[in-house]
């Protein structure tokens, strides 16, 4: 290269290219994203979360929560499970049919021909659609997380390192929300050998009054505040949980499909 | 070394020489002197970050160095603190000794220097407050993104102005490299910042695409343009051999740009599934331009009978051999079966630390230390802590990425297994984590070392010119003054 407008034009040429790649790209095809419909139901995905929680979610972008937590639940596939519903009127001979199948691990046409041998032998089956992965394996979700469970988030928050466990699915796997303000009290009173740091500095510890206030957090015996006082969150602390709480991508969508476990056989 | 003495002895070259380094010599001082102490300021928020792995309540009253908060100020005061304002000294003066000219417009990249190092300033403190807009690598708020942009434009102003008046027509490797990392600063940062960083952000995961491009391209291009061809000057100088090939330099630098600035989108990402397909794509390609600067380097700098004796040369080869490294693992951990295990793990800090600190910083150190006693007339104040800073740097970054590096991998195998429970990935990290601080903890020490050199140079320099300054008001008044 002779001069300096070839070097300029090079360098606008390669950046500009990745430029309209993954900027352009992601703008034009995510930027415009609305709800998605829940499968199999009328409902819509995401729900806009409630004024607490989007709050909390400053809270948790004021404390860099995400330095430690990813909220992104990784997945290697999905399988087929059969469950059967219903035995029918030859209930002995469903029942010993069923004991010789494999029913779960399966293919989709696996799993459908094994629902057609139950149905002919007069039982009822269903076909579920199972994820699979170590996340998964972990509780720490029920399917992939996908573009649509950030859909109202700002910022997005999905993290790049689990110093700390995933939290995509942190509302609906720990649902207690002195369970979850306990923990960010002191970590260590809830999760053994916990490496997380404690947010005491988003709650108060009171002088205890005639009543102890109904916000007090409840402590397992062992790590109970010193006589006469009680532990108070702040509206920050009350947000932040609430924020926690709000993170559920259960919904099963056409992009990340999954039979929901309502009725067990 | 006094001017009038080599002008003497060695005629105009070397006036013409010391007359552009002595146009260097302020905006250079007002550069460095800020980052030499947003280098000592980083590491030790680092340090303070990585304390909470050694003892988790440690800051559990004190908001403003809660882990999340320390370690992304930690990181920006090392990128936008040290990195980029000593790349830009550095090229300030590649580009005024290339052009054979003193620099042009001297009093802007003054201002420009005050003004970025402000800017620094508050977006540090406004993360340490719970301001950071939640953006890796792109947590100053607004602030401080304008004062950071303004300067950013003010000094290349001055730098294409300077090679604009270049007597030297040809351009050289290190010119390709400088000029494209001139051009791609403020393209990615103002993309980035009217994006994200608006009353009208984009919608969803889009952030986090945008996000992730904008990191690659500062952490990893813009990283890497400015400290090769800062590289790619010093160490044919210093080794005194010519530049292995301009012909492979051209060819590294077209697939580095061309393939380097499509990496960076995590292979598990939550984004339409094309986007971490050709991230990974150009990742192997990336391959060509790191063994490309691993030949041109080799073949440098084998056979040279420079002495290296912990010196400026053996940083910059030092800096150099970790880029390589650095760039390996960047392919590594975009390829699927490796990123299966590394993704979500310490394997990505360990990269971008041994990118930051490693290479880049490294590459600076040894580049301003030789080029500081030319700018500044006189050497430098401790020769010695030149050869000890370099095998601190050298063990606390070996130590301090090592661990990371190594530490990632085995949180990712017992992450990558359900059978193994949770804590014991986070436990071995643990294990990794603290024997890594003994490392960042040899960095901090040798950093401090090179702020020694460059704040005594400093003050060594002001106490002159008040000398000086006195001379001139204590000089008896002439006969004609007098009498008038």
């Amino acid at each position: 290269m002779k001069n300096g407008f070839s070097v300029f034009m090079a360098a606008f040429i390669a950046l500009g290219l990745s430029w309209c790649g993954f900027v352009l790209g992601p703008v034009e095809q995510l930027g415009t994203a609305k709800q998605t419909s829940v499968l199999n139901s009328s409902d819509t995905y995401p729900v806009q979360r409630s004024g607490d929680a989007t709050l909390g979610l400053q809270v948790y972008r004021a404390s860099g929560c995400a330095a430690c937590h990813t909220e992104q639940v990784r997945q290697d596939g999905v399988v087929c499970e059969v469950v059967l519903i219903n035995t029918g009127k030859n209930a002995a001979v469903v029942s010993n049919l069923v004991s010789t199948l494999k029913l779960d691990g399966l293919t989709k046409d696996e799993a459908d021909a094994v629902s057609d041998k139950i149905t002919t032998a007069g039982g009822k089956a269903e076909i579920r659609i199972v994820p699979v992965g170590t996340d998964i394996a972990r509780g720490w979700g029920v399917r992939r997380s996908v573009a649509a469970d950030f859909l109202y988030d700002y910022p997005v928050q999905a993290g790049s390192l689990r110093a700390g466990p995933d939290l995509a699915n942190v509302g609906a796997r720990l649902p207690d929300l002195n369970w979850q303000l306990v923990h960010l009290y002191a970590p260590a009173a809830v999760v053994k050998n916990s490496a997380m740091p404690p947010f005491r500095f988003l709650f108060e510890l009171r002088k205890l009054g005639d009543a102890p206030l109904p916000d007090a957090l409840q402590f397992p015996k062992e790590f109970l505040p010193p006589a006469g006082f009680e532990v108070v969150p702040t509206p920050e602390a009350k947000q932040l949980a609430a924020y926690l709480l709000s993170l559920r991508a259960d919904a099963p969508l056409y992009e990340a499909p999954f039979t929901p476990v309502t009725t067990k056989p | 070394m006094n001017p009038t003495e080599t002008s003497n002895n060695l005629g105009g070259a070397s006036v013409l020489a010391s007359r552009i380094d002595a146009s260097c010599r302020v905006p250079l001082l007002a550069l460095f002197g800020g980052a030499a102490v947003w280098l000592v300021v980083g590491l030790v928020l680092s340090l303070a970050a990585i304390m909470t792995f050694h003892k988790p309540d440690m800051f559990a009253d004190c908001p403003f160095l809660t882990y999340g908060r320390a370690q992304a100020a930690a990181n920006d005061a090392l990128l936008y603190g040290f990195c980029i304002p000593a790349g830009l000294g550095v090229m300030l003066w590649i580009f005024a000794r290339l052009s054979q000219t003193e620099l042009c417009l001297p009093l802007v990249p003054i201002v420009a220097a005050n003004i970025w190092h402000l800017g620094v300033l508050v977006g540090t403190v406004a993360i340490l407050i719970g301001d950071s807009t939640g953006f890796a690598w792109l947590e100053f708020p607004r602030g401080g993104s304008v004062l950071l942009f303004t300067a950013f434009l003010l000094i290349a102003i001055s730098a294409v102005a300077t090679f604009g008046q270049r007597r030297e027509r040809e351009l050289y490797p290190s010119h390709w490299f400088l000029l494209a990392a001139l051009l791609w600063f403020p393209w990615i940062y103002s993309t980035a910042n009217l994006l994200l960083i608006t009353h009208h952000p984009v919608r969803g995961v889009a952030q986090m695409a945008i996000d992730c491009w904008f990191a690659n391209n500062l952490i990893f291009v813009w990283l890497s343009l400015a400290g090769l061809g800062t590289a790619f000057y010093f160490l044919p100088k210093l080794a005194g051999r010519p530049l292995h090939s301009n012909y492979l330099a051209l060819f590294a630098f077209w697939t580095l740009i061309l393939f380097g600035t499509w990496c960076g989108i995590p292979q598990g990402a939550p984004l339409p599934a094309w986007m971490p397909a050709a991230s990974a794509a150009a990742a192997v390609l990336t391959l060509v331009p790191v063994l490309a600067v691993a030949v041109i380097a080799v073949k440098t700098v084998c056979g040279s009978e420079a002495a290296c004796n912990g010196g400026p040369l053996c940083h910059v080869k030092f800096g150099t051999a970790a880029f390589i490294l650095s760039g390996l693992m960047l392919i590594a951990s975009a390829c699927p079966q490796f990123s299966r295990v590394t993704e979500f793990t310490w394997f990505g800090p360990a990269q971008t630390q041994l990118q930051m600190l490693g290479f880049f910083t490294v590459v600076m150190c040894g580049a301003i230390y030789e080029l500081l006693p030319r700018v500044m007339g006189f050497g430098l104040p401790f020769p010695r802590f030149v050869r000890l800073q370099h095998w601190l740097f050298m063990l606390g970054i070996v130590l301090w990425a090592g661990s990371l590096g190594v530490g990632g991998v085995e949180q990712g195998m017992k992450l990558g297994n359900s059978q193994t429970a949770f804590a014991d990935s986070t436990g071995v990290a643990l294990i990794f984590l603290r024997a890594g601080t003994t490392g960042l903890f040899l960095i901090l020490l040798g950093s401090l070392l090179f702020a020694a050199n460059i704040f005594v140079m400093t003050i060594k320099w002001k106490i002159a010119l008040l000398k000086s300054l006195l001379a001139v008001v204590k000089a008896p008044l002439k006969m004609e003054e007098v009498e008038s």
